[in-house]
């Protein structure tokens, strides 16, 4: 089988390893790194459970080749939760239970962010639309939209105060 | 009769029933730190893959393994054969359910393929890729066999038989009739009837059925982690059918990524994962992949429904008379067997209603496709549809507006306890409070005007309406009476640990609906202790008392009130020895914000952290004969209703897209009643939750098959699940009829969502495509059926 050594940084850290050509980011990161906080859930780019970014970008870790990474930067939900980047997010879905069985949650959580990152006042319908390719079983998808609302509503209010300040 | 506690009389600062406390799985989960079964990784760990059926009825007459075996890595080939040695089949019935048969099932088959996805050989290898590469080398010799697709000629003479043993196709059938159906509608004014189909669908659980067994043949001991609803029972499953005491297996299931029904079932390939551990005596896991679960995670919903009412004058339901016919698997599944859901339709079709003549009928047939068995709401969406399908009718032949027909037939809010003409019990509900409460949310005039002024432009929205019941809290009459070994009863064991932190055990699980959150809350109050100081111990059968697990809405009813009882009786434990160290009568003292205080004037007398560490450090210094059992357990069961029956209504108001078929969800509401609510956020949210699933029943979903058997959808792209986008806001009102069989009085909130949604959707449509005289009743209400309707697209033959 071939495979192929590859160098990367995977949440600030840097990681060296031989990989199988064939074996996609999402495996790599759960079974050779053990970051289990990725999902993988339908293995066709559909669902959105495994979203990680990749040189800041989301993508869908079961999309992407591992071997195709050499020299990227790979952030996944154990990365931004350390640093503390999307801690008002996570906050505000866990205030409002916009998370039941938590399965999709990393997933949603990075794609959600991604959207405040590109929009910082996004529409309802805007948040609906972003969060689209992301599926959720459990909560009929309005928790989510009103938590990810809410977050955008305190950034601006919390940017606002600032300013003046 | 037990006196009922209301949160609102309860002058105490931890009072947490019925308030909004945020979930205490949350800051795991939101930051990838839960634990599902695949997380999970164990020293010499291998993993299995299935070889699985392509026919959906074939006879296997030869397996080859010795290419899978040439694969560095590839370590063991299974048959049905080899597991069949270690591991006795199950055969799923009930005997209550009178005359039900089923074949014997084996973890992979011995002779026959029965579906099309159905595992035949397994594979084991170093990881998951390489047992994948392994299946891919296994050449298996099938015969085609004429395979048994379709449910109305399933019985019919010269129709294959599934299991020529079991004489026929049937599994099971049962007629429900009480009145004197064919006089009601001799004399009947009005007579409206339709045929209905529910479309085949499954949960699509996002974590997909997971397993990892663990047998370790030097102790003899089985330790399984399993993403399950039920824990005991699985325990019990493994150990019987693996030939093992009860005691030597322990279950154990954290996180679960979603199980909505579909994980508290029997899967053959999870009890061959298990066999296979037992063989190689090393850890080895399963994880389904999505293709695989379509195939062999269980279906729901299949059923063809006849439906007729009879109206009188004066516009007042006389009669309804139903066939149900439903094609389940091959197999019944164990144990909860695959006849429950028809018999679940004919129990709660008119079940909102005052009438006086019933007959519902249900069929159970064998087909060669992916078994079915119990999904969210078990047989509640299919009665509904028909009911609330039939009642719409109704009001149109009597020229009546939707909600006057429902308003002049609906049950009386005090006409309880009553039985209903199927026989279900009712010991309080209130359905019309509820219909009255649902108008106040909606605003039912403005939306009838803005139709109008809508249809003028070429724009047709519509309305519908669905009102329900809901089962929950089963007592034994569900299945234990059935012979299953499921338990009805649900048990927690509440402990003061030495700081003065609280641990409640609990047998109900956590499945992402909040069991443990409100297990937290329930303890956290009676106990009389700060929230944060209460954790909560789910899903492992060797640490939690015995219970029955997460199913039919029981977590909050059964579970939570055994949790009431528990903390209750902690507490009181924890008053007789504050009694003996502060001389003082226990009933003058009470524990409140983690401290012993004076229950009149509410002041401090000692922190509970001072009396568990006399209790566990200088129990010497306490009278000789006081019992110190800060460890309490209690057990609950409904004992005077056989469920909790519950009840609520259902708005919801769409626009059809005429030249496309499409419908756009524009808002939903929701009335419902599940008694005591312990926490609004949650109920809430499984409301909606349940709401969206009934949706994706109702518009998107479908376990299409071809005619010769083939499932024809196998990824995420063929199969449609709602995405955030098309889904509608969804406001959700209450009314609460607490039960008076518990403490707590609360019932199940889980499947009311699910419930209810399709017949709203379909009344709905309809409603909206009323002026054009078109009409769907098959579900799913694509837009290919709906063009069909309305003549724009010939229907398919």
């Amino acid at each position: 089988m071939t495979t192929n050594r590859i160098t990367l940084t995977v949440n600030g850290e840097r990681v060296q390893r031989q990989v199988p050509a064939r074996q996609h980011l999402i495996d790599f990161l759960r079974s050779d790194l053990g970051l289990m906080g990725s999902h993988v859930a339908c293995e066709h780019g559909v669902c959105g459970a495994c979203t990680v970014r990749v040189d800041g970008a989301i993508v869908r870790g079961c999309l992407v080749l591992a071997a195709s990474l050499d020299g990227c930067r790979i952030e996944t939900i154990e990365g931004v939760s350390d640093s503390g980047e999307i801690r008002d997010l996570q906050d505000a879905f866990i205030v409002r239970n916009a998370a039941q069985c938590g399965y999709c949650t990393p997933g949603m959580l990075l794609t959600a962010a991604d959207l405040l990152d590109h929009n910082p006042t996004p529409t309802r319908e805007q948040i609906r639309e972003h969060i689209s390719g992301n599926y959720c079983r459990c909560t009929g998808y309005q928790a989510i939209v009103d938590a990810v609302e809410n977050t955008a509503i305190k950034r601006r209010t919390s940017s606002a105060s600032g300013s003046k300040s | 009769m037990n006196k009922i506690i209301d949160p609102a009389m309860l002058d105490r600062p931890n009072s947490y029933i019925g308030k909004s406390v945020p979930r205490p799985n949350l800051p795991k989960l939101v930051e990838g730190r839960g634990q599902y079964v695949d997380d999970v990784v164990l020293p010499r760990m291998v993993h299995v893959a299935f070889v699985r059926s392509p026919h959906a009825h074939a006879r296997i007459s030869r397996i080859d393994a010795v290419e899978a075996l040439k694969i560095a890595g590839v370590l063991r080939v299974f048959t049905g054969q080899d597991l069949a040695a270690v591991c006795d089949p199950w055969v799923a019935v009930l005997v209550h359910l009178t005359g039900m048969k089923s074949a014997p099932q084996y973890p992979l088959p011995l002779e026959r393929a029965t579906w099309h996805g159905e595992a035949v050989v397994a594979v084991v290898a170093e990881s998951r890729a390489l047992a994948e590469d392994g299946a891919a080398k296994v050449e298996v010799d099938y015969e085609p066999l004429p395979a048994v697709t379709d449910m109305e000629t399933a019985l019919l003479p010269g129709t294959p038989l599934i299991h020529p043993e079991l004489g026929d196709n049937l599994c099971f059938q049962r007629t429900n009739e009480s009145g004197d159906v064919a006089a009601a509608f001799k004399t009947a004014h009005k007579i409206v009837e339709a045929t209905f189909h529910t479309g085949r669908h499954t949960g699509v659980t996002l974590e997909p059925r997971s397993i990892l067994a663990d047998y370790n043949r030097a102790s003899g001991k089985l330790v399984v982690h399993h993403s399950t609803q039920a824990p005991h029972m699985m325990q019990g499953v493994f150990a019987k059918h693996l030939r093992m005491a009860e005691g030597d297996v322990r279950v154990i299931c954290l996180d679960v990524g979603g199980s909505y029904g579909i994980k508290v079932h029997v899967y053959p390939d999870e009890v061959a994962t298990v066999a296979i551990a037992k063989l190689m005596a090393r850890p080895v896991k399963f994880i389904a992949d999505r293709l695989e679960s379509f195939g062999s995670d269980i279906h729901a919903r299949d059923h063809r429904i006849h439906g007729k009412m009879a109206i009188d004058a004066d516009g007042r339901i006389t009669a309804i008379d139903v066939d149900d016919l439903t094609g389940i698997g091959p197999y019944s599944v164990y144990p909860r067997t695959s006849a429950v859901e028809g018999n679940q339709v004919i129990n709660l079709v008119g079940g909102p209603y005052e009438f006086a003549n019933y007959r519902a009928k249900t069929t159970v047939v064998l087909q060669n496709k992916t078994p079915t068995c119990q999904y969210r709401a078990v047989g509640h969406p299919i009665a509904t549809t028909v009911t609330e399908g039939l009642i719409d009718l109704a009001a149109e032949a009597m020229d009546m507006d939707p909600i006057t027909f429902r308003l002049k037939n609906l049950m009386r809010d005090d006409s309880y306890p009553r039985t209903s003409p199927a026989g279900m019990k009712f010991e309080g509900l209130s359905h019309i409070k509820s219909l009255g409460r649902l108008m106040d949310m909606i605003d039912y005039p403005k939306l009838r005007g803005e139709q109008e002024a809508k249809r003028a432009a070429g724009i047709y929205r519509g309305i519908g309406f669905a009102a329900f019941i809901e089962l929950t809290n089963p007592s034994p009459f569900m299945y234990g009476i059935g012979g299953a070994r499921i338990s009805a009863q649900d048990g927690c064991t509440v402990r003061i640990d030495p700081d003065g932190s609280v641990v409640a055990a609990t047998g109900v699980t956590e499945q992402g609906q909040g069991t443990e959150g409100i297990i937290r809350q329930i303890v956290a109050e009676a106990v009389g202790v700060p929230i944060g100081t209460v954790r909560v111990i789910t899903g492992d059968t060797q640490s939690t008392p015995y219970g029955g697990g997460t199913w039919a809405c029981r977590g909050a009813g059964i579970g939570g009130e055994a949790a009431m009882q528990a903390g209750i009786a902690t507490r009181e434990a924890a008053l007789r020895v504050a009694s003996a160290m502060l001389q003082a009568y226990a009933e003058t003292l009470d524990i409140r914000d983690g401290n012993i205080v004076d229950r009149a004037s509410g002041t401090i007398r000692m922190p509970l952290a001072e009396l568990t560490r006399i209790v566990y450090f200088r129990g010497d210094t306490l009278p000789p004969g006081l019992p110190r059992e800060l460890m309490q357990t209690r057990h609950f069961i409904t004992k005077e209703y056989p469920f909790a029956f519950t009840n609520g209504i259902q708005a919801c108001w769409l626009e059809v897209d005429i030249e496309t078929g499409l419908v756009k969800l524009l808002k939903h509401w929701v009335v419902e009643d599940c008694g005591r609510i312990i926490n609004p956020l949650l109920v809430d949210e499984q409301v909606r939750g349940g709401v969206v699933q009934g949706i994706g029943g109702a518009l998107y979903e479908h376990c299409a098959y071809s005619p010769e058997g083939q499932l024809l959808v196998g990824s995420m792209a063929d199969y449609l699940v709602p995405m955030a986008a098309e889904m509608p806001d969804i406001d959700v009102g209450h009314i609460e009829t607490p039960t008076r069989e518990s403490l707590l009085g609360a019932k199940g909130a889980g499947e009311a969502g699910t419930a209810g949604a399709p017949a709203a959707i379909m009344n709905a449509i309809n409603d909206a495509l009323r002026p054009l005289r078109a009409q769907v009743l098959a579900q799913p209400f694509s837009p290919e059926r709906i063009l069909q309707a309305l003549g724009k697209v010939p229907m398919r033959g």
